[in-house]
């Protein structure tokens, strides 16, 4: 099985978030950043795909500034193979300049399989994943939480509004992954040493500048102050006379 | 003239409520709305198809919701035509270059605004957020034939039991967190979630879904789901910022929570302080006999 999971470089989901000074960017001082959530399943799937063949490699691939050497390598402690950082200070608003460049990364080489997370927690454009599928036109099948694999079929399920939808595709394919696909493992503490040893390959890239600007970054709109009603179950009452009265949402 | 191309979702043959989000927020763009439903259980297919008629119109804006079908068929769509898409967004208005877009990020922690200067932009609409006009619930979608075969099909759609509604599409929710002390408690939740009479539905905050207590489908949070109820009850929920973020454009927030210090009081519009065990079964009575 030769695998090639994507994966991002973002601010940890405790960060509270702060406008840079151009008040079009995140102001990263003082910001941990993490592996994207959604990507530790991707990485663990593609690790429990290539135990359970008994042999292949698993390629990690990461668009994203010098640091994000430090988030290939959680992956390659996780178990990952080999990394490749696409070097760039910064990624393009425009998931699809984004596309284009891990696109072309994965092009030439033949895959059995292309896993992503279903999105990044820090932009939420859910779509890098399916846009690379279809400029390398590869099936594809997007925010997956179960998957089986039986000779060159997969059969994967994903959740939509009031249900489940079980998926039918072809190998090889593009997945994107959801919580609920495993449970990832942690790095042990052989695993982060071994990673230390294993290839890390950086290439430059320029990304272009896409049809998508940033005009602003801007905080949400504050919610007003809100009150306390009063303790215990005697405050029920009261409740339920503001939220008929005042709020009208009952 | 700007054409808009609409492109609306429908289950068992009827129109979803996000397809009449989908046609009002397009005629804010132009007058000039047309609107297409396909068959989406073919999903390359139904992407060619789609992708051709955007063509072959000359339509300058293709629009989605983005639900679980929109996110992953706009994408396919936007790369056949050679773009990225502006995804989720919460407000959409013309301009004489292209469009302005708003668009929340780190789970709403940030909004970020974008000039979509392609032609034709995909646009994709954070469902609940765009309030259906009545001009809307008229509209006649053309059926779009699905023509070529892809490989990737939906074999089977496993409906959740009725009577249950996902937390993303609920008008009220009801979310539970490590207060309720043990799985089996949810019961108190879901009674409540009942007298709503089918508007509500049950969330989870990361901390219970991670012990296994409940489904990843109901975790509201930067990791979960991002919610936009008229109503949202937290229920022995501290209000961890990555949840906080998830459910902050609720237009009314309900704390219940025995530490009066608890984040969560923060964001409510209104607290009640005390034992939800005491407390719920209360509320629940008194929902009862509003809807009863």
């Amino acid at each position: 099985m030769k695998i090639a999971v994507c994966i991002k470089r973002v601010p940890d989901s405790e960060t509270r978030v702060k406008i840079a000074a151009d008040g079009k960017s995140l102001d990263e001082a003082g910001v941990k950043f993490v592996m994207n959530p959604y990507d530790e399943f991707a990485v663990e799937e593609a690790l429990r795909r290539k135990e359970k063949a008994g042999s292949g490699e698993v390629t990690v691939i990461c668009l994203g500034p010098a640091a994000a050497q430090e988030t290939i390598r959680t992956a390659l402690a996780m178990g990952a193979d080999r990394g490749v950082l696409l070097q760039a200070d910064k990624i393009p608003a425009d998931p699809f300049e984004a596309a284009r460049l891990i696109a072309a990364e994965l092009k030439g080489a033949s895959w059995d399989l292309i896993l992503f997370g279903r999105m990044a927690i820090d932009d939420y454009n859910h779509q890098v994943g399916p846009l690379v599928a279809e400029l390398l036109g590869m099936p594809c099948v997007t925010a997956i939480s179960h998957l089986d694999i039986e000779g060159g079929t997969g059969v994967a399920e994903r959740e939509i509004e009031g249900g489940i939808e079980v998926v039918e595709f072809p190998l090889p394919a593009v997945l994107t992954a959801d919580k609920g696909l495993n449970e990832p493992r942690y790095p042990a503490l052989k695993g982060i040493m071994a990673a230390k040893k294993k290839p890390l390959e950086v290439k430059p890239v320029q990304p272009g500048a896409g049809v998508l600007e940033v005009v602003a970054l801007m905080p949400p709109p504050e919610r007003k102050e809100g009150k306390i009603v009063g303790e215990g179950a005697g405050a029920v009452r009261e409740l339920v006379r503001l939220l008929r009265e005042e709020a009208k949402v009952l | 003239m700007t054409r808009v191309l609409a492109v609306l979702e429908q289950r068992d043959g009827k129109l979803r409520k996000v397809s009449f989000e989908v046609v009002t927020a397009a005629r804010r763009l132009t007058d000039a709305v047309d609107a297409i439903v396909s068959d989406t259980s073919d999903r390359e297919g139904c992407a060619t198809a789609i992708a051709e008629r955007a063509k072959a119109g000359g339509y300058r804006a293709v629009v989605f919701a983005a639900t679980a079908t929109g996110k992953d068929l706009a994408p396919r769509v936007a790369a056949k035509l050679g773009v990225g898409v502006a995804a989720d967004l919460t407000d959409v208005a013309a301009d004489s270059s292209g469009f302005l877009v708003t668009r929340p990020v780190y789970a709403g922690k940030a909004l970020l605004k974008v000039k979509v200067t392609s032609q034709p932009a995909v646009l994709s609409l954070r469902p609940n957020v765009f309030t259906p006009d009545e001009r809307a619930a008229s509209v006649t979608p053309e059926t779009l034939p699905v023509t070529s075969s892809g490989r990737v099909r939906v074999r089977e759609i496993k409906a959740a039991p009725a009577g249950t509604l996902d937390v993303a599409e609920a008008q009220v929710i009801i979310s539970g967190g490590r207060g309720l002390k043990e799985p089996a408690n949810f019961k108190v939740l879901e009674e409540l979630a009942h007298a709503f009479g089918g508007q509500a539905a049950v969330g989870a905050s990361r901390a219970v879904v991670d012990a296994g207590w409940r489904a990843h489908a109901d975790q509201v949070g930067q990791t979960g789901k991002t919610v936009s109820p008229s109503l949202y009850i937290a229920v022995g929920i501290s209000g961890a910022i990555q949840h906080l973020a998830g459910m902050r454009t609720a237009k009314v927030i309900v704390a219940i929570n025995k530490d009066k210090d608890a984040p969560i009081f923060k964001v409510a519009d209104y607290g009640v302080v005390g034992d939800l065990f005491e407390i719920v079964p209360r509320l629940t009575e008194e929902i009862r006999k509003l809807h009863g």
